[in-house]
């Protein structure tokens, strides 16, 4: 390894800052397709950071066969657990994604505009 | 400005907690219990090599159902949204003359492309418990072939009456599986009933292999109703 920095830190890092890049970018913008664009970057941060809580030190992809036997396994495999939801996150941060820019479509329909300043119906 | 101040310090706040999540954390040195029972019971019980999909196509089979229940939910709910109202079809043929035809690079790249992503959709499909894919995967890759389809050729349509039919039979076809799993083997979606076969042969690992390719037809089916909702 060329940094003395342990795998699992590099990756908690880069997943909570792009994670801290969209909170902002959600937080500070006023145009709908950045704001979408920031939710995005949240999910892939997170996205990381939770497979970066299943690496085990030197561990590899949970793949047994002939020359990767389950005795091995056990002591030389990441935790499969997060990587599988994981999976289930990234389908749901997509689908959650694409149910927001048909939204912003149709606000854009009925105003001409995406900055959310326009859209002051359930502002109190 | 002030509204400036307030979201530096709420990033701030959110910074502070996430330095000390990582401050506070060491890297796992083995595998915590119940990783410990998949990955040790995994290929003996099920058969599967790739224990991620046995998590998620066996294990976790229930929770894999429901995501492929949002994913149906979302592919309606944004038909629903971006259904057409009377008078947006009168502007739709205006705004295809001013299309510009998509570029030599994009329509060759399609024709070369489009069956070597097609081909590699269905093996990642087919091999999700032998190597690293599954059902969502390939899925995503031949929504991404769709895509391409699409953009290559902007006035083709999909047939997406024939793509709602191929995918609610798909699911049809997941959920009696599982409840054959249910009453041949130990729960639902258990896919024991079938052999298991010799371990890391193709046709091996029971059922999952078959829900694997019914997942991967859903998910492609869907994603790419999705992508041509969005077109219009």
């Amino acid at each position: 390894m060329l940094t003395g920095l342990p795998l699992s830190t590099i990756l908690l890092v880069t997943g909570f800052g792009l994670a801290l890049i969209g909170i902002w970018g959600i937080l500070a913008h006023r145009h709908l397709m950045r704001i979408i664009i920031g939710f995005v970057l949240l999910d892939t941060g997170f996205h990381i950071v939770m497979v970066a809580t299943g690496y085990v030190t030197g561990g590899t992809a949970p793949i047994v066969d002939k020359a990767f036997s389950t005795a091995e396994a056990m002591h030389s495999t990441i935790d499969p657990v997060p990587s599988a939801l994981v999976v289930t996150a990234i389908v749901i941060g997509m689908s959650v994604t694409a149910v927001m820019l048909a939204f912003a479509i149709r606000l854009y329909e009925s105003k001409k505009t995406l900055s959310i300043d326009a859209f002051t119906e359930s502002k109190w | 400005m002030i509204r400036r101040v307030i979201v530096l310090f709420v990033v701030g706040l959110f910074a502070i907690v996430f330095a000390r999540m990582i401050g506070d954390y060491s890297e796992l040195q083995g595998l915590r219990p119940l990783a410990e029972y998949f990955v040790s019971r995994g290929p003996v019980e099920l058969g599967v090599p790739n224990i991620v999909t046995g998590i998620l196509i066996t294990y976790r089979g229930f929770d894999t159902l429901g995501e492929v229940a949002v994913l149906f939910m979302v592919a309606a709910s944004v038909g629903l949204l971006l259904k057409k109202d009377g008078q947006a079809a009168d502007t739709t043929p205006a705004d295809a003359e001013e299309q510009r035809p998509p570029s030599e690079i994009v329509s060759s790249g399609a024709t070369v492309l489009l069956p070597v992503i097609f081909a590699f959709g269905a093996y990642v499909i087919m091999n999700g418990h032998l190597s690293a894919g599954g059902g969502f995967q390939g899925g995503a890759i031949v929504a991404s072939g769709s895509m391409l389809m699409l953009l290559a050729r902007p006035d083709s349509s999909l047939n997406v009456a024939v793509l709602s039919v191929i995918e609610s039979f798909a699911g049809v076809i997941y959920v009696c599986i599982g409840i054959l799993g249910l009453v041949l083997a130990g729960g639902f979606l258990d896919g024991r009933f079938l052999p298991l076969g010799e371990f890391g042969a193709f046709f091996s690992a029971g059922a999952v292999p078959v829900i694997s390719t019914l997942l991967g037809i859903k998910v492609g089916a869907e994603l790419s109703v999705i992508i041509d909702r969005f077109r219009s």
